[in-house]
């Protein structure tokens, strides 16, 4: 019978591989920006495996606002993405140092 | 049975899509990959009972986010080979730290299993009843308990589409835009004139 450890194996692995995602494309910033909503994905079936186990629905309405956030947090972040582009020409993440952060 | 095969198989496929997202060459690519992790996960969340979420995830995720990042990959002229440079050398590094990362997750669940630590239960205040559907009880929670939130949630997303449009808006100098105050300033004697020409000869305006 598949227990909650499976999930929270499944998506341990996910969430793994979303920093590793981060790590290995550091320059290109749409896949960093697929790296994380594939961490979200990860937090939001750990979310939905452990409110079926637990019988509590909490972590079901908890995964929804994660998702309402990660879909804001995806439009905003391309929208700058791509004025970011318009101004540069490029959307190295290494070049952009205007701010001097 | 086939529970644990749909598992198995929806497990799978979400990981292994997941590690093509992030190795792909073709950002495109990745990006299709992406959806089928997404679908795949939909499908595990299906398997515990948590239809909506799985729904939401479908719809949200393939429908918008997915179409979005497609949309920008596509409309953005990117040299994808240059960006793909430091792929090796960051290769060891990154394979250590998810290593570490994932070691101590995994201890984390080994020590839970142990029995050395408990979870706190539910306060029953959220709890699934017997006989209604998971989308009905959602739906209670939401317009009760968490109405707030939801209405809060609503505000976020209101907020980035206005900061979405308000970013990529541009104003270019050669648009020709509508002047409403010009256009209702305008009158009917001023747009028309009536003429009476005469048979055989042409009109001058």
């Amino acid at each position: 019978m598949i227990g909650i450890e499976h999930y929270v194996v499944v998506s341990s692995i996910l969430f793994v591989l979303g920093v590793l995602g981060i790590f290995l494309n550091r320059k290109n910033i749409i896949v960093i920006l697929m790296a994380i909503e594939l961490i979200l994905l990860a937090v939001n079936l750990n979310l939905v495996a452990f409110s079926a186990f637990l019988h509590d629905l909490t972590g079901q309405v908890f995964a929804m606002f994660v998702l309402t956030v990660a879909a804001g947090e995806a439009a905003v972040g391309l929208a700058i993405l791509v004025i970011y582009f318009r101004s540069r020409g490029t959307i190295a993440v290494d070049d952009a140092n205007r701010m001097k952060g | 049975m086939i529970h644990v095969f749909a598992f198995y198989l929806f497990a799978v496929l979400t990981i292994a899509s997941g590690a093509i997202t992030i190795l792909a060459r073709n950002p495109v690519h990745s990006v299709l990959w992406l959806i089928l992790a997404f679908f795949n996960a939909a499908g595990l969340m299906v398997l515990v009972g948590a239809e909506f979420i799985a729904m939401l995830l479908v719809i949200v995720y393939v429908g918008a986010v997915a179409v979005l990042f497609l949309f920008v990959v596509m409309m953005l002229d990117i040299d994808f080979a240059e960006l793909r440079a430091g792929f090796i050398k960051n290769f060891p590094l990154g394979m250590l730290i998810a290593l570490v990362l994932l070691a101590e997750i995994v201890l984390g669940i080994g020590a839970y299993k142990a029995g050395a630590m408990h979870l706190g239960t539910p306060d029953g205040t959220a709890i699934t009843a017997p006989g209604v559907s998971n989308i009905a009880a959602i739906g209670q929670l939401l317009y009760g308990r968490y109405l707030f939130l939801f209405e809060a949630s609503g505000l976020v997303l209101l907020v980035a589409m206005i900061g979405a449009i308000v970013l990529t808006h541009r104003q270019r100098p050669d648009s020709r835009g509508q002047n409403i105050a010009r256009q209702n300033a305008r009158r009917p004697d001023e747009a028309t004139i009536n003429m009476k020409p005469e048979i055989g000869k042409g009109m001058t305006l």
